[in-house]
């Protein structure tokens, strides 16, 4: 292995001379790219337009116009100084931030670029980014919740994908709501299932996770063709309408991307902020965690390990099953088979990119949605880059992440290693 | 009573008893328990989805459970004459001595044997990574990856003779899935990227570029759908009958394979080494093997594997690349490999089960209207039957076995 970085015992990040250099050569290749992509042969004259206001609050914003080529060569000219200011001297701890600045400046840069001579929607992108990256935010927050707990789980795709279709079912003969419960439920007994083959039965967790994959594409697809296209009252739950928070929503810009959705992007940020609070402020977490990081440790402090790895597990499938009812019923309205679509694989590398934090994992998902709506309206805009291979940029990523090139993430000690009571 | 006749008493209890304790502790056992068991839950689904079920529940319950087993029986016997043909319309086909009813008769048992040669190539490149001790879910990817290559070379190259073009773009199929391997693998052994994330990262990514593919350069011409152009003639996999038995050279091509795969894991030094390296990588490493090279040599070759199942599907079946040309055989591999114990023979075994199955579903869909998906439902079940054997263990109530049961173990997310 060639782990570059080291953490120390103080948690100071020591960055090695070859890795500041790869960072400033990146830093500088990115330059190089904007100038190579973007700024040649782009017409002096070209305005570039942003909308900021997507409609909706009272206060309206001006769209925003800029001359394409000039801002582009800034920001060109900014990732140079900073890539060289890295070669030479180094930012140390501050890399990753610079990192994720030079990221942001690139994805701007292209847009600017994309758009010159038209106009963008702005806020309307960064509403859909949003809204693709709730379920991705709450499956990788169901990921964090097993894997602290030590239990691999790659059945988030599974989990989601059986949620959605039973809480189509129970909301299309009840409501809504009992719909959802009857989703989270789904979830929860997936996990239970997980929990029972990989703490109970030992299977390899991998091998569990990839049993709940298949039979999930199976069961939901066998359902559908056999129950819900002949009955489509079946197949009719509603949807969450979206609900206006009240003073929030009149905030300009912010207003509308972020408070002026449905109960699914309510859930994720308070979701986030209360799994941070409880894994990391109270003594629940703790346990939770320390199962994860040193099993036989915390075996001997008194703490079942089986039973809080039973509850993680089934917990992380409700959570799961929570982000499978936004498929049906806080987006579509309806189940079509094998609707996720992998995006249980993606949240699966949102929790790893976000390093298995649940505010990392929202970044990381909001990322992710971000390439995901940037993909949608590309066909709006005069460009050449085909939509795939934005789509293939969460995976990349995550390559990438892995790879220790951007910097390796700190994975729960005894993620996937079974217990064994002595 | 003497004592002669007590331990002779003794004696004739215990030789029952061995039979079922040999029996119960056979290897065999706990497969094809989970076969049977597979089976038997599948037919409570088909059932229990039934409608017959729950039209006669308000009137008749008992009447309602017969019908759904009466459904279930129904299904399976489509579901085996689909895979085998019907006896009787064989008997009746030679007695007309036409050629063409007498294949339409054959012919369910060819389409079986058609469909598991996939199943045998994607087998042997998941148990070549389990013996290795890799995990490599990317099977699906890679067949797409050799799909791609293989039917480029196809149609791209004119004028060719069969002997030349063939074998290239099989080759070619090969190629672009041990590429696809060989990243991974390249990954892990470097960097200690864990190669179960890399490789399903690497499938979304093989699906992708195949979505760009067929929408841009590899469109056929004229054609609203994303269909790459047909293959020349000279790239076919030779059919050896007539229409409409589909039946060719790649099931000779995959049994060759698997035999190769067999002398290469325990003829070889470096099969040997592989094997080392799966079974315990501390004593490898200290016995100075070469644990990166065995890595990355696993995974390329399992990716190799991978993509001869893509090119065996398109030059031998479809003739040309479309979106969703394997309905998840990489997959469905995972389940099989382990049913084979990870054997080249059981695998052959295990694929000859799942093409005969996905071949009498086909069937079954077609008429008894039961959806084809019940076959996954079916394989995770007998998946999950293997994987954890306690389970059939305690179904069934058999013994423990006496030496630990083969289990996969594969290593946490940081790698080594």
């Amino acid at each position: 292995m060639s782990a570059n970085t080291s953490t120390l015992e103080t948690g100071t990040i020591y960055v090695s001379p070859t890795r500041r250099r790869i960072f400033g050569i990146i830093f500088l290749g990115i330059a190089v790219l904007i100038w190579l992509f973007f700024i040649r042969g782009l017409d002096p004259e070209m305005m570039t337009t942003m909308r900021l206001y997507p409609g909706g609050s009272k206060i309206v914003l001006d769209d925003w116009e800029f001359n394409s080529l000039s801002v582009l060569r800034i920001l060109a000219f900014a990732c140079a100084v900073l890539g060289s200011y890295q070669l030479v001297r180094g930012f140390n701890k501050r890399t990753g931030l610079i990192l994720s600045l030079i990221g942001g400046m690139f994805v701007f840069s292209f847009l600017s670029w994309a758009a010159s001579g038209g106009m963008l929607n702005l806020a309307g992108m960064l509403r859909i980014m949003v809204i693709r990256s709730v379920p991705l935010t709450l499956g990788a927050l169901s990921g964090i919740l097993c894997e602290r707990a030590g239990v691999v789980n790659i059945a988030i795709e599974g989990m989601m994908l059986t949620a959605a279709m039973i809480g189509t079912i129970v909301g299309s003969v009840t409501t809504l709501w009992i719909g959802l419960l009857g989703a989270v439920i789904a979830g929860g007994l997936l996990g239970l299932v997980h929990a029972v083959m990989s703490i109970k039965y030992r299977t390899d967790q991998i091998i569990s996770g990839t049993v709940i994959n298949i039979f999930a594409v199976g069961i939901t697809s066998f359902i559908s063709a056999k129950f819900m296209q002949p009955y489509p009252e079946l197949n009719d739950p509603g949807i969450f309408k979206p609900y206006e928070i009240p003073v929030l929503s009149q905030i300009p810009f912010l207003g509308p991307v972020l408070f002026r959705q449905n109960i699914f992007v309510y859930s994720m940020i308070i979701f986030v902020i209360l799994l941070t609070f409880l894994l990391f402020k109270t003594r629940w977490g703790l346990r939770l965690r320390s199962v994860g990081e040193h099993p036989e440790a915390a075996d001997t402090l008194g703490i079942d390990v089986y039973k809080t790895r039973y509850m993680a597990v089934i917990l992380g499938g409700m959570m799961a099953g929570f982000a499978g009812a936004y498929f049906t019923l806080g987006s579509v309205g309806r189940f079509d088979q094998v609707m996720t679509a992998g995006r249980g694989f993606i949240a699966l590398a949102a929790m790893i990119f976000g390093n298995w934090m649940p505010v990392g994992a929202m970044i990381a998902g909001l990322l992710f949605g971000f390439s995901d709506s940037l993909a949608a309206s590309l066909a709006l805009l005069r460009v050449q880059i085909p939509s795939e291979f934005l789509l293939m940029a969460p995976y990349l990523i995550t390559m990438l992440v892995l790879a220790g090139v951007v910097g390796r993430g700190q994975m729960p000690a005894a993620d996937g290693q079974p217990y064994e009571k002595q | 009573m003497s004592k002669s006749e007590e331990t002779a008493k003794v004696e004739k209890k215990s030789a029952i008893s061995i039979f079922f304790e040999e029996v119960s502790q056979s290897s065999l056992i706990v497969p094809i328990l989970a076969i049977i068991s597979g089976l038997l839950l599948g037919g409570l689904l088909v059932a229990l989805s039934s409608e017959d079920v729950y039209t006669m529940w308000t009137v008749n319950p008992l009447q309602a459970i017969s019908n759904g087993f009466k459904a279930a029986w129904e299904s399976y016997v489509t579901l085996f004459t689909g895979s085998f043909g019907s006896p009787s319309k064989i008997i009746a086909a030679i007695q007309s001595g036409e050629g063409l009813e007498i294949r339409r008769a054959i012919n369910p048992i060819f389409e079986s044997l058609v469909k598991s040669i996939p199943y045998i190539f994607a087998g042997l490149a998941v148990s070549l990574g389990f013996r290795t001790g890799l995990f490599n879910i990317g099977v699906e990817g890679q067949i797409f990856m050799g799909g791609i290559f293989s039917v480029w070379v196809g149609y791209s190259f004119t004028g060719l003779p069969v002997y030349i073009h063939l074998p290239f773009a099989f080759m070619a199929g090969a190629l672009g899935g041990a590429l696809w391997g060989f990243i991974p693998g390249f990954l892990k052994s470097k960097t200690g990227g864990h190669e179960v994330i890399n490789t399903i990262m690497m499938n979304y990514i093989a699906f992708r570029l195949t979505d760009w593919l067929l929408r841009e350069p590899m469109k056929r011409e004229g054609s609203t759908n994303p269909l790459s152009p047909i293959i020349e003639k000279s790239a076919e996999l030779p059919r050896f009958l007539a229409d409409p038995i589909r039946f060719h050279l790649g099931f000779f091509i995959a049994l060759a394979v698997a035999l190769l795969v067999y002398w290469f894991l325990f003829k070889t030094k470096w099969g040997f080494d592989l094997r080392t390296v799966g079974a315990n990588p501390h004593a490898a490493r200290y016995a100075g093997m070469n644990i990166v090279r065995s890595t990355i040599g696993a995974m390329s070759l399992s990716g190799a594997l991978a993509g001869m199942a893509g090119a065996n599907e398109l030059l031998g079946l479809n003739h040309h690349l479309s979106q969703s040309f394997s309905p998840g055989y990489g997959f469905d591999a995972i389940a099989l490999a382990l049913l084979g114990r990870n054997h080249p023979l059981g695998v052959v075994l295990a694929s000859l089960l799942f093409g005969t199955l996905r071949n009498g579903a086909t069937r079954m869909q077609a008429a008894a209207g039961i959806p084809i998906d019940i076959i996954s439902v079916m394989q995770a079940l007998i998946l999950a039957f293997i994987a954890a054997p306690a389970i059939i263990r305690t179904i069934f109530r058999l013994k423990e076995p006496k030496e630990a049961e083969i289990g996969v173990r594969v290593s946490g997310w940081g790698g080594s």
